[in-house]
């Protein structure tokens, strides 16, 4: 097998909406391997959650246009039928997502519905994959499976509910698990046992796992690789080490400062970054970036504003989407952050 | 005035619990604030963390007394209000503001942004009608919007100026005591800055007492000199910044120090230790799933 | 939820006490009714009569004691005790009317008890409610769910299009559409009339005389249960838990069927419950084109004739049927929605 176990290239997912076509991602590319964490961060608007319903195919049958290829294991999942797809999906590939409250049905137990994603794709009589519910209820760490299968969802905690959706995701063996804002909606205790749990599980079958979430001490605790996205494009792709010691996209970097950590100079006012994300529906020409940066006195004039700059690779493995010739940001000069046009 | 500007004592909140059998009666309560004391003098920032059910969120909103405590005092400038009517209270709502958590949700859609900033000022008729709109438009700027905007609806604006346009709003009667309950919470990441910064802003100029109700350890650090830590009703701990983060006393300060995510893990490589509290415990490994 | 049920139950009862007294006031607050009920050609002979027969003549508290006791010890008729006194004297003792428990009254104009003409009108109304609901359930949430599913397509214009036309169409005119033109005229259909259902035998006259007035109802109350389950299953479609099932890589006709309908099933019980306790009551305007005589038609001939007694009868049939269906929809909703339920 040449090619990285998850391989995406170049993905494009645009909405028609009335008020025009939302432009969600626009050319994105990254690889996961398995036994590894491809962190992506991005705020609202970025295009992270798209990118990934897209792996899934939760795109077909909605208005979405989508080109680009998503290769899982050497297959090409875009060119898929539907049927054949369905088969992959919560098989080989499976997700959770932020509010698990919201997420699973209110009127079906928890067993129900962790059995169901076991009956769907395994040929199994009920009471096998209820018994199978139960063993993934226990793996999950979640007390007294045996009685709380005929819980309703209503009737556990956050955490819990969680560790169910992990619960589900999980009971096929998927090869990939895409974890969307997994922890958002907990409380950071809880976040906490989550993402160990996560991380336990991914060491004993080898998933890959795919973190999107905008919590960059998240990503530091759990990614291996991030990808940093703004108005639906990669704009900076390296190892977590790199990117949180010495970003060189100001994005990332002006991300890392706005946020305090439990060690920053709480005299120091918070470094924010002006202006408000793009809209997808109209996203500027040239660098997306440029409205809000403070480096962009630095290139060329007009430079930032027409072009679009290319994912370039500034260091092995390290890739970044900017003007700048300059590669090392803390050589360089930001203007005051009021001063930003 | 001497003496701290609110000064809460004992302040204890139960809420019934309902049997539902044939005759649904009260068979007990849920303490959701139990027995909690402190103080903030004018013009500082006390921040209250805790996790969800530890009664922080409940505890800013006795203290702006949209519930009335079981009992406990609540005593502001020198007056216990804790069990005052809501007429007594009408004139102290001018003193005591409540900034909200969600932009999308606290500010009435069919109001114009000059509205709902404005409200305060028809319902205390302080203000003649002339002055009203100057007064709307000084805040629009003061919170670093266009004063022009005022006839605005909130869904023109993005969830950071929504932020702002309900600070401005609790800013409207010179307010000397803000209960902020997570008022960043629901923003996105690099604009949870910008309203920290104005808020930070506005409480040097204007002098105003803040209660920073929050689960965000790192931004609370930030904000508040002081920080009292919440769990299961009651303060377990409440000490000045730099001694919390450096030397927590309390096994449950420990353990919620070390959940937080913390960026520099990055650089330190592999995983993190995590310290688990069991109430009545210090640490202990595994903890019981939550 | 036992205690849930019979605390709904306990307080059907005593709101069917209290709706029993309210339509008492109401309908004595006018003075004696047995003068509207004389008629114009009345003599103070037959206004005397139908007075003692039915004893307008006692105070209100008194008639209401008596009614409560009839309903449920039964009473006899005439309520005047000289008048029943002369019958028995006269060796008309067979003339007494024995009204058993529970008794709603006696008609003057029909010379028959409440009860007994309450029954003879149920067979219509009954078939016609039951018929006409099966009927609108069944293609009102079909065409309703195939409406949502493909929302924006031409399906799905359509529908929304002609539920709003039907809906706008009094029933008086689509049921004359039916009876004059595919029944008559045209001759699609044979002519319309009640058959009772006594035998199994007898299902298919009796399915063949409801169908048309059953139609009639029916398609008014489709057009809206259309729209209803569109709404309510789109709404349900936008829910997360779709996108959970969904992303389980179940086939979409699980997704909708057992994910979202289900979830759009709550609300669609709730008004499916009390759409139909109305109906039990009568269709008055479906009946009377029909000529169908249902509870419906007895409500319009008692009006006409002044006859309190029935009305009285009907109004209770009526609003118990209501206030019984309430429980079962509370008790439905329940068994679908287990947040609802109570936990100890």
């Amino acid at each position: 097998m040449t090619r990285p176990f998850l391989s995406v290239e170049n993905l494009v997912v645009h909405f028609p909406t009335p008020d025009g076509v939302v432009r969600a991602t626009d050319g994105l590319s990254y690889t996961v391997e398995p036994g590894k964490t491809l962190g992506i961060v991005g705020e609202s608007g970025s295009g992270k959650s798209v990118s990934s319903s897209a792996i899934l195919g939760l795109h077909r049958n909605t208005s979405a246009q989508v080109s680009g290829r998503i290769w899982l294991d050497d297959v090409d999942l875009l060119t898929l039928s539907d049927k054949d797809m369905q088969a992959r999906r919560g098989k080989d590939v499976a997700m959770i997502f932020q509010d698990p409250l919201s997420a699973l049905h209110p009127y079906y137990t928890i067993g129900d519905q962790v059995a169901e994603a076991y009956r769907v794709h395994n040929n199994v009589s009920r009471k096998a994959a209820r018994d199978r519910a139960i063993e993934m209820l226990d793996r999950v760490g979640i007390p007294n499976p045996k009685l709380r299968v005929d819980d309703y969802p209503h009737q556990f905690s956050g955490g819990m509910r969680q560790r169910a959706m992990i619960a589900m995701a999980l009971i096929n063996d998927p090869q990939l698990l895409i974890a969307d804002e997994p922890t958002t909606a907990l409380d950071v205790t809880v976040q906490a046992q989550i993402l160990d749990l996560l991380q336990d599980l991914q060491s004993e079958f080898k998933t890959a796992l795919i973190m999107i979430t905008h919590d960059l001490g998240v990503i530091a605790e759990v990614a291996d690789e991030v990808l940093v996205m703004y108005a639906g494009r990669a704009v900076e792709y390296g190892t977590t080490k790199q990117l949180l010691t010495a970003p060189s996209m100001p994005y990332t970097l002006g991300l890392i400062q706005s946020v305090p950590d439990l060690s920053s100079d709480v005299n120091e006012p918070l470094r924010p970054i002006p202006g408000n994300p793009p809209s997808l529906l109209d996203p500027p020409s040239g660098c997306a970036f440029a409205p809000r940066c403070t480096f962009k006195h630095l290139v060329a004039d007009g430079l930032p504003d027409t072009v679009m700059p290319e994912l370039e690779e500034i260091a092995p493995g390290h890739l970044r989407r900017c003007h700048l010739k300059e590669h090392d940001l803390s050589k360089l000069t930001p203007l005051a952050v009021g001063d930003v046009a | 005035m001497s003496g701290p500007l609110l000064e809460v004592k004992d302040l204890t909140m139960h809420f019934p619990i309902r049997s539902r059998g044939l005759i649904p009666r009260t068979v007990g309560h849920v303490p959701a604030v139990d027995g909690v004391s402190f103080s903030i003098n004018a013009g500082e920032a006390l921040g209250l963390v805790g996790e969800s059910g530890s009664g922080k969120s409940t505890t800013g909103r006795l203290i702006t007394r949209l519930h009335q405590p079981t009992s406990g005092q609540i005593i502001f400038d020198g007056q216990d209000i804790a069990q005052w009517s809501s007429r007594q209270m009408k004139p102290l709502r001018r003193d005591i503001q409540m900034i909200f958590q969600d932009p999308y949700t606290s500010l009435n859609p069919r109001h114009t942004v000059g509205e709902i900033i404005g409200a305060p000022l028809e319902i205390h008729k302080l203000v003649p009608k002339q002055g009203r709109l100057r007064r709307v438009q000084e805040l629009l700027e003061i919170v670093g919007l266009n004063p022009e905007h005022y006839n605005r609806y909130p869904h023109e604006f993005s969830g950071g100026q929504r932020q702002r346009i309900g600070i401005a709003r609790a800013l409207t009667m010179q307010p000397r005591l803000l209960v902020a309950d997570e008022p960043v919470s629901a923003l996105d990441v690099s604009i949870q800055a910008q309203i920290i910064n104005l808020m930070k802003d506005l409480q040097k100029e204007f002098n105003i007492a803040f209660l920073f109700i929050a689960h965000d350890l790192a931004i609370v650090r930030h904000f508040c000199p002081q920080i009292a830590v919440m769990y299961l009703g009651k303060i377990v701990e409440n000490a000045p910044r730099e001694e919390l983060y450096t030397n927590p006393q309390h096994g449950y300060t420990r353990a919620l120090l070390s959940a937080v995510p913390d960026m520099r893990q990055a650089t330190v490589g592999g995983r993190r230790e995590r310290i688990r509290y069991v109430a009545g415990q210090e640490e202990i490994t595994p903890a019981t799933a939550s | 939820m036992l205690a849930f049920v019979i605390r709904r139950i306990l307080v059907g009862v005593a709101m069917i006490v209290v709706m029993i007294f309210v339509v008492f006031a109401l309908f004595f607050a006018n003075g004696n009714p047995a003068i509207n009920q004389c008629g114009k050609y009345c003599t103070p002979e037959k206004l005397a009569e139908i007075t003692g027969l039915l004893g307008y003549d006692k105070s209100i508290p008194e008639q209401f004691g008596s009614f409560t006791v009839g309903l449920v010890a039964g009473r006899d008729f005439p309520v005047n005790d000289e008048y029943r006194q002369a019958l028995i004297d006269n060796g008309f003792e067979n003339r007494i009317i024995h009204c058993d428990a529970p008794c709603l009254g006696y008609s003057q104009s029909d010379q028959k008890t409440v009860n007994q003409l309450l029954v003879k009108a149920a067979g219509p109304t009954l078939s016609l409610a039951i018929v006409s609901f099966l009927i609108w359930i069944f293609f009102g949430v079909l065409i309703g769910v195939l409406a949502a599913v493909n929302k924006g397509r031409w399906l799905d214009r359509i529908v929304v299009g002609s539920t709003l036309v039907v809906y706008a169409l009094p029933v008086f005119v689509i049921g004359t559409f039916f009876l004059q033109y595919v029944a008559i005229k045209w001759q699609l259909y044979p002519y319309p009339r009640f058959e009772a259902l006594k035998e199994p035998a007898d299902i298919i006259p009796w399915l063949t005389g409801i169908l048309l007035p059953a139609l009639t109802l029916a398609l008014f109350f489709m057009a809206a249960y259309v729209r209803y389950t569109r709404a309510f299953v789109l709404e349900s479609m936008s829910e997360d838990y779709i996108r959970t099932a969904r992303s389980k890589g179940l086939p979409e006709r699980t997704v909708l069927f057992k994910h979202g309908l289900r979830a759009a099933l709550t609300p669609l019980v709730t008004l499916a419950g009390l759409d139909f306790a109305s109906l039990l009551a009568g269709a008055i305007i479906t009946e009377s084109v029909f000529n169908y005589q249902g509870m419906g038609a007895l409500a319009v001939k008692a009006n006409n004739n002044h006859d309190l007694p029935v009305l009285i009868g009907l109004v209770i049939v009526g609003a118990t049927a209501v206030i019984v269906m309430n429980i079962i929809v509370d008790i439905l909703y329940a068994y679908i929605d287990p947040r609802v339920r109570v936990t100890k």
